[in-house]
């Protein structure tokens, strides 16, 4: 890219300016300039940081291997990212409004958030439910529910991802049940999965079952969605959680990608062609604040993917290469203090994601330390997308970033490290051994701590919280509230569900699952069985635990 | 020397959010607190049991989920029922500012919010739990 005489130069010239730049580093601007991870960043970058000679081998092009300028080649040229607003509310009934509302102010794609209960494969009924139901989403414990979350939605002319982990199938299973009421053929769907348990071990602690069942499962609705339902993503692996409970971006990416990889060895290891199976793989990071950081990391993550499935998994679709991710933006960037300021956040957060080539975006609420968003709130953050979209000039042209010296230096970085953490986790035996060893948890424990530390030294400053507080500030914006009620209605709703069905289909299609559980049957075939008979979510999720057993993870500190 | 302060630091109900929570583990252990950590997805009943068992001067709640109204009175009444509501009650979360006020009434001594350092966290049980030993000296 540069040549040796130009280098050489520049060399010299660095050196002059360096020798020059002295007399003005007495003064200081911060005690130390480092990125959100921690790492420090040099004051200059120059040609000499970019690997030029190996332009086609790192950098290349859009939609090319390595991928590193994005996925596709004409990126948002021919289609926009998706906007795809995460939400779920207390009552299916609430929902579904919250969904008309964003669909009508210009959201491009659903996202579902379920409440705790549901996260856990417990119905709205059960006693350690209590307190819990629609607080943090949406309580679903039967189809009947989900008919009512897409009551005037065309499943087959919007695509849906749903945030749901260990109870994953069951909610696919309903998912597809919808579509059928609906007359829509499951090839006509399109939507994603989260469905990555492993993060849940990691990070997210939302689980039911072990390691090892819980990958099946996996597999299984893998199997049934590459004959069945072809345009469905069927995980979402996920660095958002790991980075939100407090990981570097390096680990974040590392971490992540060791999961996808363990996935993809799993169902390799059942037989399962590669070719088949990782076009619909998709991936899911986050967004956090340091904006040239987080653009590295997008990068880095296309490019290191794309050459493991290349040359380790020897895959041959060229669609098995690619690296296609959501973003969202980092909850926990966001503070309670001055919650005005988190729409200059996330706005910042959401710019690096797009400028990162994310697939699908969304963008957090300014009041969501709070609680769930408001309609003000959530208006404001998909606007900011829009505004992003529409109004910055950013989506004109692709990978905008490109050839700078800074991003190409952080890519490569980035790179280096993530690798770097992923021989560790094979060198110590692989993802699974990691969790049962509390090694990821530990790593993720330690950098969060550090970055507490940080805060608490002023080396970091958080506007509103350890610098430029306003001690009398008042709240004055509208702060939404779960009512007590939603927790009797769907209490009470999902009773009548359970009298009212047929029971002995009820039974019949439950013993089936466990039939299939237990030998090598597809216990997604299973249970949209179950579903369609209105059996409930809590009632499957129990009938597998005597042969999967339950998850109990000793606390680590 | 005076003995250690022993607390609990326990996760209620079904939220699984633990950074905040292993953050104040750690801080209270770097500053010579005796720190256990219950796990996540413990019952009221549990705390209360691990706490009495523990003989813990003080134990510390995290929610994130919004069931604080729910789980909070139900540690309450269980220290009072098992006479054990002379361990000092803290905790933190997502937790609006009037719920607070009501659950302080109810009888949570000290309820932190998003921003509080560990330093304060930390301060608080200190005064917290070395007033009360004084106290029952007297009594």
């Amino acid at each position: 890219m540069f040549d040796k005489e130009f280098l050489k130069e520049n060399e010299e010239n660095l050196k002059k300016w360096d020798k020059d730049a002295d007399k003005f580093r007495a003064k200081k601007s911060r005690p130390r300039f480092i990125t959100v991870s921690g790492e420090e960043v040099n004051e200059l970058y120059t040609p000499a940081d970019v690997d030029g000679a190996k332009f086609n081998e790192k950098i290349g092009y859009p939609g090319q291997f390595p991928y590193t300028r994005g996925v596709h080649h004409t990126m948002y040229r021919s289609r926009l990212w998706t906007m795809r607003q995460f939400s779920g509310m207390g009552t299916p009934k609430q929902t579904n409004e919250r969904y008309h509302y964003l669909l009508k102010n210009g959201q491009t794609g659903l996202s579902v958030a379920f409440d705790l209960p549901t996260l856990m494969g417990y119905d709205s009924d059960h006693p350690r439910s209590l307190g819990e139901v629609g607080k943090c989403g949406v309580a679903v414990d039967s189809l009947a529910d989900m008919e009512i979350i897409f009551d005037g939605i065309n499943l087959g002319e919007v695509s849906t991802s749903m945030t749901i982990n260990a109870p994953a199938s069951v909610l696919l299973a309903m998912y597809l049940a919808v579509a059928e009421k609906q007359g829509v053929p499951f090839d006509k769907l399109r939507g994603t999965l989260q469905n990555d348990i492993l993060k849940e071990y990691i990070a997210q602690k939302e689980w039911i079952y072990p390691p090892e069942p819980s990958i099946r499962l996996i597999t299984d609705l893998m199997a049934f969605c590459t004959d069945n339902v072809p345009q469905w993503n069927t995980i979402s692996i996920s660095g958002y959680h790991i980075r939100e409970a407090g990981s570097t971006a390096a680990q974040e990416l590392a971490f992540t990608l060791a999961d996808g990889f363990t996935y993809i060895e799993a169902a390799m290891k059942d037989g399962q062609d590669v070719d088949a199976f990782a076009p619909r793989l998709s991936f899911f990071f986050n967004a956090h604040q340091d904006f040239f950081e987080e653009i590295a990391k997008y990068r880095a993550a296309r490019r290191i993917f794309a050459r493991r499935m290349k040359e380790k998994y020897k895959a041959k679709n060229e669609r098995s290469w690619l690296l296609r991710f959501h973003t969202q933006t980092a909850g926990c960037s966001l503070t309670a203090q001055q919650p005005e300021n988190n729409i200059v956040r996330t706005a910042i957060e959401a710019l690096s994601g797009v400028l990162g080539g994310t697939q699908s975006l969304h963008t957090n609420s300014m009041d969501e330390t709070l609680a769930l968003p408001s309609e003000k709130a959530v208006l404001i953050a998909l606007r900011t997308q829009q505004i992003i979209a529409h109004e910055t000039g950013v989506a004109n042209t692709i990978d905008p970033l490109a050839g700078s010296y800074f991003v190409e230096a952080m890519t490569d970085k980035i790179e280096a490290d993530a690798e770097k953490y992923l021989d560790e986790i094979e060198q110590r035996g692989g993802v699974v051994k990691c969790i049962e060893e509390g090694y990821l948890q530990r790593e993720i424990a330690k950098a969060a701590y550090r970055y507490q530390k940080e805060i608490e030294k002023k080396e970091r400053i958080i506007v509103g919280v350890n610098d430029y507080v306003m001690d009398d500030e008042e709240i004055d914006i509208p702060i939404l509230r779960i009512d007590e009620s939603v927790e009797r209605e769907q209490t009470a709703f999902v009773r009548d569900i359970r009298a009212k069905r047929d029971n002995d289909k009820a039974k019949r299609t439950l013993e089936e699952l466990q039939t299939a559980a237990k030998g090598n049957g597809n216990t997604l075939k299973a249970m949209l069985d179950c579903v369609r008979v209105y059996v409930t979510m809590g009632e499957i999720c129990d009938a597998l635990k005597p042969i999967f057993g339950e998850y109990i993870e000793p606390p680590v500190i | 020397m005076p003995d250690k302060i022993r607390i609990l630091l326990a996760k209620p109900g079904l939220d699984g959010h633990d950074r905040g929570i292993k953050v104040i583990a750690a801080a209270f252990r770097d500053a010579g607190f005796e720190v256990i950590y219950s796990g996540l997805r413990q019952t009221p009943d549990m705390i209360v049991n691990a706490a009495i068992q523990e003989d813990v001067d003080a134990i510390g709640v995290s929610i994130l989920s919004g069931a604080h109204m729910t789980l909070f009175p139900a540690i309450l009444d269980l220290l009072k029922e098992k006479k054990a509501d002379n361990i000092i009650l803290f905790g933190g979360g997502i937790i609006p500012d009037d719920d607070i006020v009501a659950l302080e009434k109810l009888g949570v001594n000290k309820l932190f919010t998003p921003g509080t350092t560990t330093e304060e966290s930390i301060e608080y049980v200190k005064k917290a739990v070395g007033e009360r030993k004084k106290d029952e000296k007297i009594m």
